[in-house]
């Protein structure tokens, strides 16, 4: 009897010590969200996001960096999401799961997602800046440096590295629950491997696609290490207009913002309207991804 | 053809029962598709090129630090990791590598990192464990969704977002509670760390608490063990290679992130174990120096060489993890 109540006892102490633990998770999401809203609030006005900085950053808005930060993301998923999908279509349909050359591929997608964000930034500038622009410097003949200097192109294709493996373990996953039935019918129909996958593989994981598209997209928004030295820019005064040009985005700014404003205590609302922006991007991003991910479970 | 066997889960990669010429039941391809096709292989090989090119830039600048003849000469390979003499005769390890002559001793960063990211898991880990212990073995079943959701939710908050809470707010707290000397210290970047480790360790823990199969739990029960018992005694140690592996990739995670340490950690090189002192890490060094260094010299190289010791550590300790996680799926008998 008395070890049994004991056992209770500490059963419970155990419940009640995970259930604390998991609280703590959640408090500290609510506690960085509602910093961001707190603080960042009331400085998210209509003129915020329609002007550029002003006054050493201490006035004005963040149009720049919020077309900066479109820009990016939107280059690097045209890059990573075909590219994504492909890698994805190859293991799925064109060779067994298991074989050699399936697990290399898998091994280095894998590696590809555990290499650090800052890491990507070398990479970005002594290969893409230094190698590819100076090569096609070299070969267009430009006067001066046109492509050989940190540019939006080569900050969005760092970026693709970086959240490729995100879109090709969706796509894969997604391609994986395609029941076999509907692949069967449509070869026995007469279609081609490759009339199979356009037609009934990529449209049935769809969802599944749409899922790492908007995974990568949040990532990539977010990130700010892969783009120091690739292109990004402290203070630009007009929009980017080529794939060359540098650009502003909101995760940079934010940290300029906070770590190099001449008067910090004017800068901090425009800090937080900074992040609560990205927060925003960011949370929409992961959100619409669980969505989509209930739905397409919810679906089978 | 691979000549592995294999269980080949759709019929558009299936070999064969008959022998037939064909390794699909699908028609021949046509000429445009054919081409497709191709394109569809050289794209799942470039993630492989992708990961060497990493290795090689990143290895390609940093070894000229070694090889190369005059750089050896100006900076020993010795000189990153031993001690000089200080005016007073004590030795002391200095990076500064903006003075004349550079100093380039790597010792004060290698401590900021790890100094960091001790922390991070010091407080992660705990509460990530038993987090996910919690939800595997507790918690009600319409708590489970609700959490991971959560968890997904602030595993992807921006880095650069967790920094500026650390900077702006967290080290305020810190500073009230603990009267560290500097304001901007190694325990307020190693606390803003712990934000972005604990998701992951959660998850993998989570996983690996999850591929215990139930017959584990019902033969524990069976044998009169409380939940108690049955969580802390069983499936705990029948999940620790996997939860190990949440905490090694936790590790990775903290050594490798940058915007985070760079706002919280105060930057400043010093080599003391104190963590209320101010603290610069391998990647905060990289991201601040990068950009204003002169290509080719040896301050250059040396950020390669930190570099790619950083990408070495992480794609070392991501093939490690993977391999305890899958040798304990075999173990259990829940492997794929």
């Amino acid at each position: 009897m008395t070890r049994k109540r004991r056992s209770r006892t500490g059963e419970r102490a155990l419940w009640v010590a995970g259930a604390s633990a998991t609280l703590v998770l959640v408090a500290l999401l609510v506690l960085v969200l509602g910093d961001a809203v707190t603080s960042g609030g009331s400085a998210l006005t209509w003129t915020f996001l329609s002007q550029p900085p002003r006054d050493g950053m201490r006035a004005g808005g963040v149009l720049p960096a919020i077309v900066g930060t479109a820009l990016l993301t939107l280059g690097m998923t045209v890059v990573a999401v075909p590219a994504g999908v492909a890698t994805a279509v190859w293991l799925v349909a064109y060779v067994p799961k298991a074989s050699r050359r399936a697990t290399l591929v898998r091994v280095a997608v894998a590696n590809l997602a555990a290499v650090p964000a800052v890491v990507f930034g070398l990479f970005g500038l002594g290969f893409f800046v230094s190698v590819v622009g100076k090569r096609m410097d070299a070969v267009l003949q430009t006067a001066g440096p046109v492509w050989g200097k940190p540019a939006l192109v080569w900050s969005a294709l760092t970026l693709a590295l970086l959240t490729l493996p995100v879109v090709v373990v969706s796509a894969e996953q997604a391609m994986r629950t395609v029941p076999r039935d509907l692949l069967d019918a449509s070869l026995a129909l007469g279609a081609t491997r490759w009339q199979t996958i356009v037609r009934v593989l990529i449209p049935e994981a769809l969802p599944g696609i749409m899922t790492g598209t908007v995974l990568a997209i949040g990532r990539g928004a977010g990130e700010v290490a892969p783009i120091l030295f690739t292109g990004v820019a402290y203070y630009l005064p007009s929009l980017p207009t080529s794939p060359a040009d540098p650009f502003m985005s909101l995760g940079y700014h934010a940290y300029v913002l906070a770590t190099q404003s001449p008067d910090p205590a004017r800068t901090r609302p425009l800090l937080g309207a900074t992040v609560l922006m990205l927060l925003a991007v960011t949370l929409a991003a992961s959100s619409a991804a669980i969505v989509l991910r209930s739905r397409a479970r919810g679906r089978r | 053809m691979d000549a592995e066997p294999t269980v080949h889960p759709l019929p558009l990669a299936v070999a064969p029962a008959t022998a037939r010429p064909r390794a699909s039941l699908a028609r021949r391809p046509r000429p445009l598709e054919r081409l497709a096709e191709g394109l569809v292989r050289v794209t799942a090989y470039g993630a492989v090129a992708a990961v060497g090119a990493v290795l090689f830039f990143v290895l390609r600048e940093a070894v000229p630090l070694f090889a190369d003849a005059a750089l050896a000469l100006e900076v020993p390979a010795g000189s990153l990791f031993s001690p000089t003499a200080a005016a007073d005769g004590a030795w002391q390890f200095v990076w500064q590598p903006v003075a004349e002559p550079p100093k380039l001793n790597l010792l004060p960063l290698l401590l900021g990192s790890l100094k960091v990211t001790l922390v991070a898991l010091l407080v992660a880990t705990p509460v990530a464990v038993m987090a996910a212990l919690w939800v595997s073995e507790f918690a009600p079943a319409r708590a489970r969704q609700p959490v991971k959701i959560v968890v997904e939710l602030l595993a992807g908050v921006p880095s650069v977002v967790v920094g500026v809470f650390a900077l702006s707010v967290l080290a305020s707290w810190v500073q009230r509670a603990a009267h560290t000397p500097h304001r901007l210290n190694a325990l307020v970047a190693g606390l803003a760390l712990s934000l972005a480790v604990a998701p992951l360790v959660f998850t993998v823990a989570e996983d690996a608490l999850r591929a215990v199969p139930d017959s584990y739990r019902a033969a524990g029960r069976a044998l009169g063990a409380d939940r108690r018992h049955v969580a802390l005694g069983i499936v705990l140690p029948a999940a620790s290679p996997g939860i190990l592996a949440g905490i090694a990739l936790g590790a990775a995670r903290a050594l490798g992130e940058t915007m985070i340490v760079l706002l919280a950690s105060g930057n400043a090189a010093i080599f003391d174990t104190d963590l209320g002192l101010s603290t610069r890490t391998v990647t905060a060094t990289i991201a601040q120096e990068l950009g204003e260094v002169t290509v080719g010299s040896a301050h250059w190289h040396v950020l390669f060489v930190l570099g790619a010791m950083l990408v070495v550590v992480s794609l070392g300790v991501n093939v490690a993890s993977d391999a305890a996680m899958r040798h304990m799926r075999r173990k259990l008998g829940t492997g794929s």
